[in-house]
């Protein structure tokens, strides 16, 4: 059925082209990966947090029948210490070699040391037991403000503060310190009716993607590596293995499987070098999956963070002043998150004075990396708390402050970037005017109510699309940009909509790197944007290409040919694309379409909001979600199901970062819940259905007005809960998890806090 | 004529001034404007030819891939920004 919204395609809701496949178990995934002569991989991970390696004897592993072949970190080639250009962001070699098999030094607790490749799973585990490491235990740094104190346990020897292109020299876990300033903040607070200042702490949580890490990699005899792998961007799995292994790209292709969730945590690269120089050394394919302890213990989690958020507004509401002191923890190596932090933390609103210092901090963890609107959530967290408390003091609603604030177009951002056409007000006024919101709040002593609000940028980077068009009319669509979330779908109904095509003539594929132009990772909510863009402009060639096949046909120039709604017209001629697309062989053959883009305007970004209803159990601190509506703005709907199936999704992660996740490590820096029965995810027993609403505010830099939609929805749940919780019980905690021993913590305190009140 | 924004940690250079009008029609020029004025601004910013890695510059509030040779209209506004590591998903 046409959607009501001027288009055809756009807007409707048509079955996934690899949805049979995924719901029938036949989608080839990573594991499923088959090759003759397999052998399997296993790594051997350190056991301390932090210790240095003196000396690893695999003797007797290599001795073990069955097994060919056993690497050390010495086995990694090495290219020098340098920065890398690795397309969509530089990196420091060493840390990236390092982080692939430890050299001098292991950083946290799961941190690679070796590698077996062997006939079997079995053998290989067993090898691994034969791997001898001698260790030189070191203290551990497990919390970002211990690790930032003088004379905390100094993770990298080497390492000094960068402020800002200049190197401070002072050696230090503080990695990198930087700052925003927007006019006089100093000024503005003094001038304020009403100051809040409080501190946050959030926990760090795994983005908890249901498919373990793999690779499969197959070195030939003529030098030629390919590597079957479970990514978000097969491009810069290529550029990140062509780095570690020092070889030209030209030499490596990577095929992307299909994925089982990624988050951004699937960016970076693990296995694939280990698996390659397996294959290398015993002259076999080797496959390798990490067990579900080593992604919990090795992969990037999201950063746990301080963070002190000061605001102040004058008396008639208007925020007037912000303030915020942001350190995140970057994981054993630096270039964490907290950048995107910085952008987000006062995103939502129109404010002219203010100040943002931040702090990137290295302790012994895995290596930060993205997971769904990085940074964004803690600091939503914390900002979206002082919000309410400035309302509460001034005698405002919770969305009375918020619409009278919201950021719009022309609001400059305290790191000084000017909105274009956003929908914050709008995302604000669907709150308002929802059933949810204008229905009664969870009635008895123990339900509440909450509302927030969160941004996440989107980013445009490079994508490229080929189309061929086949005899019977339907176009067979490549495309490099790995499918997480349904954009084959959302970028095959681009090029429909585009060539007045229905979406199931459009057949997309996503290729290897050998078989389409490079396309950057399927991370910034990008896909559906930049790739989304690209075919557009694919669809475009094509046209223009029948255009010319259309005017042979009749005899006249092809400017004479006009397309309008799938229908290729000249005087009385007139052939549908169908029509047309059936007769190229009699005028020069097959039509290929292509093109690449690179957007750097007009990228856009997303703002999202929840309304939290929950129930407050104060005897065990157990908080239930009620109910809960996520409302954001999608610029133009592609695909309405899977927009909402985004909005679902973040939402649900958004709540266990809420309520039940963390790493928890013990005082050695172990960590004691790596597995899915420790680190409690929410399941569908924990949930109500989470009700969407979709704003559509189009982006005027893009042909459709697409705005990402992966990732804002996971900013604001946890401070609406956290709102929620104290319209219910009174209390608000300031530390992520909101666990049930938190929540009755808190209760007691403050019951203390009423009986010495109402005592003294 | 484009306005430059100098980040905080860099007004030690400027005297303290945020914003600077600077003639220039590329990111390359603006910066060469920068350092003749604030001598050390082309240090702290470029490693050789090339914008540092762990600067980002934004023209008219969106990063530019093109670095040293984006265009600069003489209304932009041009600003130095901490670069965010790739992929954000």
């Amino acid at each position: 059925m046409p959607a009501n919204n001027g288009y055809k395609v756009i807007g409707t809701r048509p079955i996934r082209h690899d949805g049979v496949d995924k719901v029938t178990g036949r989608a080839i995934y990573g594991a499923d990966t088959q090759l003759a002569g397999l052998l399997y991989g296993q790594v051997l991970r350190s056991p301390h947090a932090h210790a240095r390696i003196k000396s690893i004897d695999t003797s007797k592993a290599v001795a073990l029948p069955g097994v060919k072949a056993v690497l050390t970190g010495t086995d990694l080639p090495d290219a020098g210490d340098q920065i890398v250009d690795l397309g969509e962001g530089p990196a420091r070699l060493k840390y990236l070699r390092d982080n692939v098999l430890a050299t001098d030094k292991a950083l946290y607790s799961g941190h690679p040391v070796a590698a077996v490749a062997a006939t079997s799973v079995h053998v290989a585990e067993e090898a691994l037991d034969l791997i001898e490491v001698e260790y030189e235990e070191l203290e551990a740094v497990l919390d970002v403000r211990e690790a930032m104190q003088e004379g905390a346990p100094q993770l990298h020897d080497d390492m000094t503060t960068q402020e800002f292109g200049e190197d401070t020299g002072r050696k230090s876990n503080l990695a990198t310190h930087f700052e925003h300033r927007l006019g006089d903040a100093d000024k503005a607070f003094a001038e304020a009716d009403v100051v809040v200042e409080r501190e946050f702490q959030t926990a760090t949580v795994h983005q908890g993607y249901i498919e373990p890490h793999n690779a499969t990699a197959s070195w030939n005899a003529d030098g030629q590596l390919t590597v079957w792998t479970s990514t978000q961007g097969s491009f810069t799995a290529r550029a990140q293995v062509g780095a570690v292994l020092d070889m030209p790209i030209s030499k490596i292709k990577v095929v992307p499987q299909e994925i089982g969730g990624g988050f951004g945590g699937k960016i970076p690269i693990y296995l694939e070098p280990v698996a390659a120089l397996l294959s290398k050394a015993s002259g076999q394919p080797v496959k390798m999956i990490m067990t579900r302890p080593a992604v919990f213990e090795s992969t990037g989690p999201t950063p746990g963070s301080y963070i002190k958020i000061k605001m102040g507004a004058d008396n008639s509401g208007k925020i007037v002043a912000a303030d915020a002191y942001i350190a995140f923890e970057s994981g054993a190596y630096p270039g964490g998150l907290v950048g995107a932090a910085a952008m987000c933390v006062f995103s939502c609103y129109d404010i002219p004075d203010g100040r943002i210092d931040c702090y990137d901090v290295v302790v012994n963890k895995p290596r930060s990396f993205a997971y769904r609107a990085p940074g964004s959530t803690q600091v939503a967290f914390a900002t979206e708390h002082v919000v309410d408390l400035l309302a509460a003091q001034l005698g405002m609603e919770p969305l009375e402050i918020r619409l009278k604030n919201n950021a719009t177009t022309g609001t400059r951002r305290i790191d000084g970037v000017v909105y274009p056409k956003m929908g914050c007000k709008e995302v604000l006024e669907a709150i308002r005017d929802s059933e949810h919101y204008q229905s009664s709040a969870p009635a008895g002593p123990n339900g509440g109510r909450g509302i927030s609000v969160g941004y996440w940028f989107n980013v445009g980077l490079k994508s490229s699309c080929t189309a061929s068009v086949n005899a019977d009319g339907t176009v067979s669509l490549v495309e490099g940009s790995t499918d997480i979330g349904g954009t084959r779908t959302s970028v095959a109904m681009q090029f429909a909509e585009t060539l007045g095509l229905q979406a199931e003539d459009v057949k997309p594929q996503v290729a290897d790197t050998d078989s389409i132009g490079h396309t950057d990772v399927t991370g910034g909510s990008r896909v559906t944007y930049a790739t989304g863009w690209a075919a557009y402009k694919a669809a475009l060639d094509v046209q223009d290409q029948l255009c010319e096949r259309a005017a042979q046909l009749w005899e006249v120039e092809a400017g004479q040919v006009e397309f309008d709604d799938g229908v290729f017209r000249s005087g009385d001629n007139e052939l549908t694309f169908k029509e047309l697309a059936g007769r190229l062989e009699e005028t020069g053959g097959p039509v290929i379409g292509r093109a690449t883009v690179d957007p750097d305007s007009g990228v856009g970004g997303s703002f999202a909001a929840n309304i939290a209803d929950v129930e407050v159990d104060p005897e065990t601190g157990k908080v239930d979600i009620l109910r809960f509506t996520v409302i954001q703005d999608a610029g133009r709907a592609i695909h309405p199901a899977y927009v909402e199936g985004q909005m679902q999704g973040g939402s649900v992660q958004g709540i266990g970062w809420a309520l039940n996740e963390e790493y928890f490590y013990s005082g050695d820096g172990h960590l004691d819940n790596s597995s899915f029965l420790d680190y409690r995810i929410p399941t569908s027993l924990d949930l109500p259905m989470i009700e969407t609403i979709i704003v559509e505010v189009p982006n005027p830099g893009h042909p459709y007005g697409v705005r990402g939609v992966g990732e804002a929805n996971i900013a604001p749940p946890p401070a609406a809960i956290a709102a929620a919780i104290e319209d219910a019980v009174g209390v608000r905690p300031q530390e992520l998890p909101m666990k049930p021993d938190r929540i009755v913590a808190a209760l007691q305190a403050h019951e203390e806090r009423a009986a010495q009140a109402a005592g003294g | 004529m484009p306005v430059a924004w100098i980040p905080s940690l860099m007004q030690k250079l400027t005297a303290g001034q945020q914003q600077v009008e600077v003639e220039g029609a590329t990111v390359r020029e603006v910066v060469a404007a920068l350092d003749a004025r604030y001598p050390g601004f082309k240090e702290r910013v470029l490693d050789g030819d090339r914008i540092k890695t762990e600067i980002a510059v934004a023209v008219d509030g969106e990063v530019v891939a093109a670095g040293l040779r984006a265009k600069v209209g003489p209304q932009s506004e041009v600003h130095f920004l901490p670069a965010i590591s790739g992929g954000a998903s």
